[in-house]
């Protein structure tokens, strides 16, 4: 049965079905209403709900609670989101499950607190010091809200990393008709050591590279730190050991890329010129791809799911038949550099860039498709 | 108490530890075990938690579920770590710099909500880790490498803060008093709510060193000095003796501060 669902509150449903018992946060627009949600539906299925102080304690506490064995989510903006990301690089280090929920809105700083933008991105990516994985997500829609949310926490969990979930304010305060019944939930639970706990070593890998996490308070005793360890959760600077542990980081999401890095296409199999576009960007892109294909003309779409790890081989094979490539973006140009590394000539590159506060238009797009066109001609 | 086999309680490969000569947290450190110890402490659910500088390394040496986390923020995961698993103690380790000045936000904020966790602050005046800086604890006159010419500004009196700020056991403890510092942190723990203990304790290879005040010995015998009953003595007979401007103000210890949570 189909309901009016706003696409924060889809994320809520969407973390709670997923097993998330923790939740804790900070006010900011325009992610308030995750934590409000939170605070109400929590408690009734036994989890617990928390305001902290401010984010780099929200993620400090949802990181306690994980490790205690929780599945555990915060959610904020793009001021919140820049202080998570100290905890972000921890969590990537220790390797402890979370997810983080960045709804965008104008920035840099204080920036435009109630309009949208994707001018968090790249930040996404590379926002705390030195390599680390992550996994981001980037819904277009209520539903898809809904869907990556689940698909968050089973990667998370799965994969022992932080895993983002970024869209824009649009997105976050839109309303649709949702039927949750007929949505994909995503279940992974996270693999418990089976050694006795004499025998285990907190960052000794399975052949997926992912160390089984026991859960504090269990009979395992380990220790977890935020320095450089061996395998057994010591604090190590020996460069052999120091150097594994970060290839291992990387790998361990490389591998699993299948399951994590999705798109969705239109038309791309006869298009000549296709648009990049992810979150309310793409919905702009669709309208204008599907009214340009309604006239005959041989535009495509092709929408990541999955920011990072970015679907690189997919749109490799796509840049490969055809020759002009639009990237539509709410941002100066940040997915776009992405863009052109993974294309690297094979076909020409343009952006269509907004970055006002508010949401790219199907206009936009088809103008910036038809200047590319007639640069062409 | 005796005969505890602190051994049994350490983690061994992690040995040999990192702190110097005369530091003063290795103290704290045996006191907090043998605090465990007369507890009887469920060593598989007891949870040690501590951020980041010389203080919060202890941690890494016990052999119980230990968690090293970021600068000045170990009480935001102690918090929702308890919260999600209320059957576990947990106990943050910090120290000044971690406690009062990075974390000073989440000291407070773990003081008000009064939840269930055990903080012990050790406060040695200075960042230690980082070799020497001034910490917000640093009396005013106070040498260090940030303040040449001696700390200009006033120092927190942690305790009061945390008072202020809601926890309902205070307590604070010196190394110089190492078996008063047991039962003090039992107390602590055993306490249910936010117990904050603020413990003096010593840096001789900075603190001591730019204040000349000598090195662990030296400085244990200078921090018994300050010790309230034996300072009232002492300045009533002005022989208090300390290079810094004016001498450090007298340490009260023991229960400052106590109420059902
Ligand atoms: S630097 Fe100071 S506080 Fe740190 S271990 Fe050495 S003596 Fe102790």
């Amino acid at each position: 049965m189909s309901e009016l669902l706003q696409g924060n509150r889809a994320c809520v449903q969407a973390a709670i079905a997923s097993g998330c018992r923790f939740f804790a946060g900070y006010p900011i627009t325009p992610s308030s209403e995750i934590a409000e949600s939170m605070a109400r539906l929590l408690p009734e299925v036994g989890g617990v709900f928390m305001q902290m102080e401010d984010e780099m304690a929200s993620l400090g506490a949802v990181l306690g609670a994980s490790l205690a064995g929780s599945p555990a989510m915060t959610a904020t903006s793009g001021p919140g989101f820049s202080l998570m990301q100290e905890h972000i690089g921890y969590a990537a280090l220790a390797e402890i499950p979370c997810v983080v929920i960045d709804v965008m809105r104008g920035g840099p700083s204080t920036g435009l607190p109630t309009r949208p933008s994707q001018g968090d991105v790249m930040q996404a990516r590379w926002g705390t010091h030195g390599d680390h994985p992550v996994v981001a997500l980037v819904p277009a829609s209520v539903p898809e809200i809904y869907e990556l949310t689940s698909l968050a926490f089973a990667l998370s969990e799965r994969l022992r990393v932080p895993a983002l979930v970024l869209y824009d304010e649009v997105v976050g305060h839109l309303r649709e008709p949702v039927d949750l019944g007929t949505l994909r939930l995503s279940r992974a639970e996270r693999r418990r050591p089976t050694v006795e706990p004499s025998a285990y070593r907190p960052y000794a890998p399975d052949a997926d590279l992912v160390p089984p996490l026991a859960d504090f308070g269990t009979g395992y005793r380990f220790h977890v730190t935020g320095l450089t360890h061996d395998e057994a959760g010591r604090p190590t600077e020996d460069p052999a050991v120091v150097g594994a542990l970060h290839r291992r980081l990387q790998e361990k999401v490389a591998r699993a890329r299948d399951d994590v890095v999705s798109f969705a296409g239109i038309g791309l199999e006869d298009a000549e010129v296709v648009v990049v576009a992810y979150g309310i960007a793409a919905r702009a892109a669709e309208r204008a791809v599907t009214d340009a294909r309604a006239r005959g003309e041989r535009l495509g779409l092709f929408r990541p799911r999955t920011l990072w790890p970015f679907p690189d081989v997919e749109l490799r094979a796509v840049a490969e038949r055809v020759h002009t490539i639009v990237v539509a973006e709410m941002n100066l140009g940040q997915v776009v550099l992405e863009v052109e590394r993974i294309v690297a000539g094979r076909a020409r590159v343009e952006a269509c860039l907004r970055a006002d506060g508010t949401a790219l238009t199907p206009d936009d797009v088809a103008h910036a498709v038809a200047s590319a066109a007639g640069a062409l001609a | 108490m005796t005969g505890i086999e602190y051994r049994d309680r350490l983690r061994r490969q992690m040995l040999p530890h990192i702190l110097c000569p005369g530091c003063g947290h290795g103290i704290v450190l045996k006191a907090l075990l043998r605090a465990a110890r007369s507890l009887e402490l469920d060593w598989d659910r007891t949870v040690f938690v501590a951020g980041i500088g010389c203080s919060s390394r202890l941690v890494g040496y016990i052999d119980g579920c230990t968690l090293h986390t970021t600068h000045g923020r170990a009480l935001t995961f102690a918090t929702g770590m308890k919260l999600a698993r209320p059957e576990l103690t947990v106990i943050v380790i910090t120290g000044d710099g971690d406690g009062l000045a990075i974390g000073g936000n989440h000291l407070i904020h773990a003081a008000r909500r009064d939840v269930d966790l055990t903080c012990l602050l050790l406060n040695n005046e200075t960042y230690g880790m980082t070799g020497g800086q001034a910490a917000p604890t640093a009396e005013p006159g106070a040498i260090s490498t940030t303040t040449p010419g001696g700390a200009r500004e006033r120092s927190f009196d942690a305790c009061a803060l945390a008072v202020a700020a809601g926890a309902s056991f205070v307590a604070r403890g010196a190394t110089s008093l190492p078996l008063e510092l047991d039962g003090l942190i039992a107390r602590g723990i055993a306490h249910r709510g936010f117990s904050f203990l603020e413990i003096a304790s010593d840096c001789p290879e900075y603190f001591g060193r730019y204040n000349q005040l000598g090195r662990g010995p030296e400085m244990l015998q200078l921090q018994r000095r300050r010790l309230d009953e034996v300072d009232r003595t002492l300045r009533a007979k002005r022989s208090l003796g300390s290079r810094r401007a004016e001498g450090p103000p007298p340490l009260r210890t023991g229960v400052l501060h106590e109420r059902p949570a």
